[in-house]
């Protein structure tokens, strides 16, 4: 016998690892990558490249400057670079994208101590900051097109945008805007790169599920507080609130319900706590949508429900086995 | 229909093909028997044999010392040539009766036969004890401990743990199908001792051949034979008692707090060989598997015959071993060398080749929940793991440390190979320890 292994039990492992996790992700944005080369082009795919480069770069950096392991093998920063620049605009400059990276990479994840230990999500920590500091470049939209043909031409409120606009101004919604919700479905539309098709989200959505990386408590709870919720409003006023599709369709519902919400550092680890924090997502993406300064609200609301994520823990602990009245 | 489970768990690959189809064979005697006398869970028996004195099969070696207790007896007649401590299955030198048999294989006078009708419960148990049963799923209770439940908690229904949910090993289930009518003797036995009607025997569905043994020596009576889900750790006593019956043993409880009693197959079994024929537990049936063997098999094998003896048996070893455990790979424990002999809680012998042996670093808590959502005790392994690791052992205790059934869901679906389990067991010993010093 050459060497025996002497160890605690268990013996055997499921085989699924943190690296395989973060490459399943990876695979499943692919084709909402793809969707928004098609409509926007070149500029799309830049974003893409300078947003995933960056977070590589910067992770790298962080960590040779703490003396820690380089990690970059896990796969973890190259997604949040595919997601922040899923949240970007087609046109951001290439500054914003690195200055993006920098901000999601070193300060939201690598300041607390690295994967797993950022309480926020570090591609919306990022695209809030850019939102917040260059409110004309995070709001410049262009317009799709096949291969993003007459991206640097044309420029188009995205239809969140534009609804709000409306209603500001005349206190109703322009019929047209409701009008193409299949356009809005396969990604027809103006927007981030990962905000525009819902077609190809929910096709990555379904591997991650066969996966069993992601369950339906967010995604599920997420959703259907916020189709119900403003269906309700809908009801009351159609004239004035949009119907719960054009909720669902446009803006980032579908990437922050699937993808972002169901970051596992920076949500619940309890089964009842997913459903307590999908419902407040929708909860406050309904009321920002419709109430808010800011035509979109699932950035705000995820970081908010981030935030009280270690309170939906504590107060969401299953009931132990075996804690009930004792008989007799 | 759906088949009755628990909630939690999850399903290993099992790996039963390997042996499952293997009738049980008779392993051959070694040339020297170590018998240790620390086989069941309480004080270990005192031996009560000398050097070069001779024995014969059956015969106490080892006295019971008090009420959490068993005698141990001479597995064969022959020679005792060593009363010494031995490298024991828990890695430590514990006393041990070493005997060299003589090759007759005789039976020690004065087994009593007894026709179980004619005895009285006390006397039941009594002879149970006597023959040194205990619990034989692993966990080596005494059994008579087991069927002596206090006065004020009636029991009004008795398990028969067929389940075998380990993965690898086909001990539970051999014995199910080749020796059903045996198997339902201890039943009726067991019954009688506790007064209970109601009897299930519960079985992994992986096993339907072993259901269908089952259900149809039981036409006619009473007992239930029901197909449960097949998902790890089903056959954990408690997740077990709320599949089959809806109830829930209470935190820090035991089953006769609920009015139930589970008895592993192979000690209903035992049951019967000890009031039946008189005979003391001697053997066991033991599935030697895994990559490492050359040919796994069912072993009906002579407590004291060494492992290195078993694998013999099966062809030798296939390449050179890296883990060798004793038991299934989920709750199984690590062995330091071939030489350990096979005990009475021995259900298996399981061989990794290095290819096998899981090593991959731990990384950081991603909080994916996978550990919450398997766990059957319901509890936080993530959250135990982070207070174990910081030495908080009040904090550890409170989020339900002492509750964890120590099955090892949590750190088999891992994906960042943190060793929740291994922890959380670490914690709850620096628990225990604590209470006793208090």
């Amino acid at each position: 016998m050459e060497k025996l292994y002497l160890s605690s039990s268990p013996h055997i492992h499921s085989g699924e690892t943190t690296d395989k996790v973060m490459r399943a992700v990876i695979y499943s944005l692919l084709p909402a990558c793809a969707v928004s080369i098609y409509f926007f082009g070149l500029a799309a795919l830049l974003v893409l490249l300078y947003c995933t480069l960056g977070c590589v770069a910067t992770e790298a950096l962080c960590q040779k400057a703490m003396g820690k392991p380089l990690s970059l093998g896990d796969g973890s920063a190259a997604l949040t670079g595919i997601l922040l620049a899923l949240n970007l605009p087609p046109a951001s400059p290439w500054w914003m994208a690195l200055l993006g990276s920098v901000v999601a990479i070193a300060i939201a994840k690598q300041v607390y101590g690295g994967l797993g230990y950022n309480p926020f999500n570090p591609a919306l920590v990022a695209r809030v900051v850019l939102l917040i500091s260059f409110p004309v470049q995070m709001t410049t939209w262009s317009a799709p097109s096949p291969w993003g043909a007459a991206v640097d031409g044309v420029s188009a409120a995205t239809p969140l945008g534009e609804y709000k606009t409306a209603v500001m101004l005349t206190g109703k919604i322009p019929a047209e805007l409701q009008a193409n919700l299949g356009g809005y479905f396969v990604g027809n539309m103006s927007g981030c790169l990962g905000e525009v098709s819902a077609l190809a989200l929910l096709l990555g959505a379904a591997y991650l599920f066969w996966k069993k990386i992601i369950t339906w408590h967010v995604p599920v709870s997420f959703v259907g507080t916020t189709v119900v919720l403003s269906g309700l409003f809908w009801l009351v006023d159609p004239s004035r609130y949009p119907n719960p599709l054009f909720h669902l369709f446009t803006g980032g519902l579908i990437l922050g319900a699937f993808y972002m919400a169901t970051d596992m550092v920076t949500s619940p680890v309890t089964t009842k706590g997913l459903l307590v924090f999908g419902f407040g997502c929708g909860l406050i993406t309904v009321l920002i949508r419709l109430f808010g300064g800011y035509p979109e609200g699932v950035s705000f609301a995820i970081l908010l429900m981030n935030a009280a994520t270690p309170l939906i823990d504590r107060f969401t602990r299953p009931r132990k086995f075996g804690l009930v009245a004792q008989r007799g | 229909m759906k088949l009755k489970t628990f909630p939690g768990g999850l399903h290993p690959p099992d790996n039963k093909q390997w042996s499952a189809h293997k009738a049980i064979e008779l392993c051959p005697l070694p040339a020297e028997l170590v018998i240790p006398l620390s086989q069941h869970i309480g004080v270990p028996a005192e031996a009560c044999v000398q050097v070069g004195e001779l024995v014969g099969k059956g015969q106490v070696i080892g006295q019971a010392k008090g009420f959490v207790s068993v005698p141990v007896h001479a597995s064969t007649s022959g020679e005792v040539v060593a009363v010494e401590p031995r490298l024991h299955p828990s890695g430590r030198l514990l006393p041990a009766v070493v005997i060299r048999p003589d090759g007759a294989d005789s039976w020690v006078d004065g087994l009593i036969a007894d026709d179980p009708e004619t005895l009285t419960p006390e006397q039941l148990r009594e002879k149970i004890r006597a023959a040194g049963v205990v619990g034989m799923g692993g966990a080596t209770f005494p059994t008579h401990v087991k069927l002596s439940p206090p006065a004020e908690k009636p029991i009004d229904t008795l398990i028969l743990n067929g389940v075998e949910c380990e993965p690898y090993l086909t001990a539970d289930h051999r014995l199910m199908l080749e020796a059903t009518a045996q198997v339902l003797d201890g039943v009726a036995i067991l019954r009688r001792v506790l007064g209970v009607s109601k009897v299930i025997i519960g079985i992994e569905a992986n096993k339907p051949d072993a259901i269908a043994a089952l259900t149809q020596a039981c036409q006619g009576t009473s007992i239930e034979v029901v197909a449960l889900e097949v998902k790890y750790p089903q056959g954990a006593e408690k997740q077990l008692i709320l599949a089959l019956t809806g109830r829930e043993v209470p935190s820090g409880g035991l089953p006769m707090d609920i009015g139930v009693v589970v008895q592993n197959v192979g000690t209903a079994a035992a049951v019967a060989d000890a009031v039946r024929r008189g005979q003391p537990l001697i053997e066991r049936i033991a599935t030697v598997t895994g990559p490492a063997v050359a040919e796994p098999k069912n072993l009906r094998v002579r407590i004291g015959t060494s492992l290195s003896h078993m694998v013999e048996f099966c062809g030798g070893l296939k390449g050179d071993p890296a883990k060798i455990i004793m038991g299934g790979p989920m709750m199984g424990a690590t062995q330091l060398s071939l030489d350990i002999p096979a005990t009475r809680g021995t259900s298996g012998v399981l061989l990794f080749g290095a290819g096998e042996v899981a090593l991959i670093p731990e990384g950081p808590c991603l909080r994916c929940g996978r550990c919450v959502r398997v766990c059957p005790a319901h509890i936080l392994p993530t959250t135990i793991n982070a207070y174990a690791r910081l030495d908080m052992l009040d904090e550890a205790e409170s989020v339900g440390a002492l509750d964890c059934i120590e099955c090892g869901c949590c750190t088999y679906t891992c994906p960042a190979a943190i060793a929740l389990v291994q922890a959380i067991r670490q914690a709850k010993g620096g628990i225990l320890a604590k209470r006793r010093k208090v």
